[in-house]
């Protein structure tokens, strides 16, 4: 009967150690709850990085010029290189890669909802980067501090090369905005189509969600969603006015006393609609993911097979040379 | 193929100038070395980062445990007189 006291004592243990600021590796000792929750949220994370490159991709052989092209593919780049930093992170807490591509083929993982709006026309483009990737920085700036130590190493990285991500955003949507009519009306029609949904990014209020009090004694969280919607949209306001577009929000409004934009309700029906696989495109990317993936498999295996060839070859030689 | 089998984990090194040792930077999966240093080259060194790779197969590396380390780290726990502080000189002599 001694083992939950002892459960209990490592808990303490461990939460010690967080509370003073000490980084967790991955061998060391921690609650079978952290490591689900960093799995979990981590897994989440690859997975919104990877299907994130899609609705880009799709802009990529439109691109208006050879340097909006050279800059969009890099980008995606990048992106597929930030799901694998994370899916490596995810590994070092024993998940297996194959198995949380399987979860998130199969339906049942989730990513960021932003990922299942269309992109309709070049300014989405501009818009994901200064909206999007700007949301998702303010998320992620924060995580490089969590407490777990091969996530917060992989957002430095992820940090460092997203603010290229963010500014060839905002110079498309400048471009676009001094542009001619037509071009100022699809970057205000991108805004106007991009902006509920970044608020949605920072997740439900925090009286709704249920793992924010946790994962903030964890230190996996240094924010609360609120906060960081809040920051994003006092930083965001100023960028948009600078541009000369309109955010969608009659509610918008800074509010001198608070120094804080206040801003209108979000229709959290449509985000657990596209939450719960509803979404304009969740069907699409899925698909895509999954075709992927499967058209892929026997250059996976080819790769496996050659390498094993070429291993019995060097034994081979090997034997001789010994005889 | 029914039987499911994946590449292997690779650990990747990366030294980011001459002078500096290799550093770990993360792991990747690929079939063999050679991919794997050309994945850890697209992976981990986008923009300049490194002038030399190493990779080692995940499953070739052992580590100390965490468990033990009180008492694998114990023998230079209480050896102060290794260090230059540990000697008491008077300040009139210089440059030591």
């Amino acid at each position: 009967m001694k083992a939950p006291t002892d459960y209990a004592h490592l808990e303490d243990q461990f939460q010690a150690r967080i509370d003073a600021e000490e980084k967790i590796e991955p061998k060391d000792w921690m609650p079978d709850k952290y490591r689900k929750t960093l799995i979990r949220q981590i897994s989440q994370h690859a997975h919104s990085e990877i299907v994130g490159m899609l609705p880009e991709g799709n802009w990529i052989t439109r691109a208006p010029s050879l340097r909006r092209k050279v800059a969009l593919l890099a980008k995606v780049q990048d992106e597929a290189g930030h799901g694998l930093y994370l899916y490596g992170a995810a590994e070092t807490l024993g998940a297996e890669r194959d198995d949380l591509l399987d979860e998130l083929h199969r339906g049942e993982a989730k990513y960021s909802s932003i990922f299942n709006y269309p992109t309709l026309s070049w300014a989405d483009i501009g818009a994901i980067g200064w909206l999007v990737d700007g949301a998702a920085i303010m998320n992620q700036v924060p995580l490089c501090r969590c407490s777990y130590g091969p996530y917060a190493r992989a957002m430095v990285r992820v940090c460092k090369e997203e603010s290229f991500h963010q500014r060839q955003g905002y110079e498309i949507m400048l471009t676009l905005a001094r542009g001619t009519e037509a071009q100022k009306k699809m970057a205000q029609d991108a805004l106007n189509r991009w902006w509920w949904p970044s608020l949605m990014m920072f997740g439900p209020n925090d009286a709704e969600s249920k793992h924010t009090a946790q994962s903030m004694a964890w230190k996996i969280k240094r924010f609360t969603n609120d906060e960081l919607r809040q920051r994003f949209v006092d930083i965001t306001a100023p960028q948009a006015e600078f541009l000369g577009l309109t955010i969608p929000d009659e509610h918008l409004k800074y509010n001198e006393e608070t120094g804080h934009y206040g801003f209108g309700p979000i229709d959290w029906d449509e985000f657990w609609q596209v939450v719960s696989g509803e979404g304009p495109c969740n069907r699409q990317r899925l698909k895509a993911r999954r075709r992927a993936h499967e058209e892929g498999q026997w250059v996976r295996d080819a790769a496996l097979a050659h390498a094993e060839k070429r291993r019995q070859r060097q034994a081979a030689k090997n034997d001789q040379k010994v005889a | 193929m029914s039987e499911k089998k994946n590449w292997p984990l690779w650990e990747i090194f990366i030294r980011s100038k001459n002078g500096l040792n290799h550093k770990h930077v993360g792991s990747l999966h690929a079939a063999d070395a050679e991919m794997a240093i050309e994945n850890a080259r697209d992976v981990y060194t986008r923009r300049m980062e490194g002038v030399s790779i190493w990779v080692v197969e995940s499953e070739h590396i052992t580590a100390s445990s965490p468990n033990q380390s009180e008492s694998l780290f114990d023998p230079a726990n209480d050896k102060v007189y290794r260090h230059p502080t540990f000697y008491n000189l008077p300040d009139e002599v210089k440059h030591m």
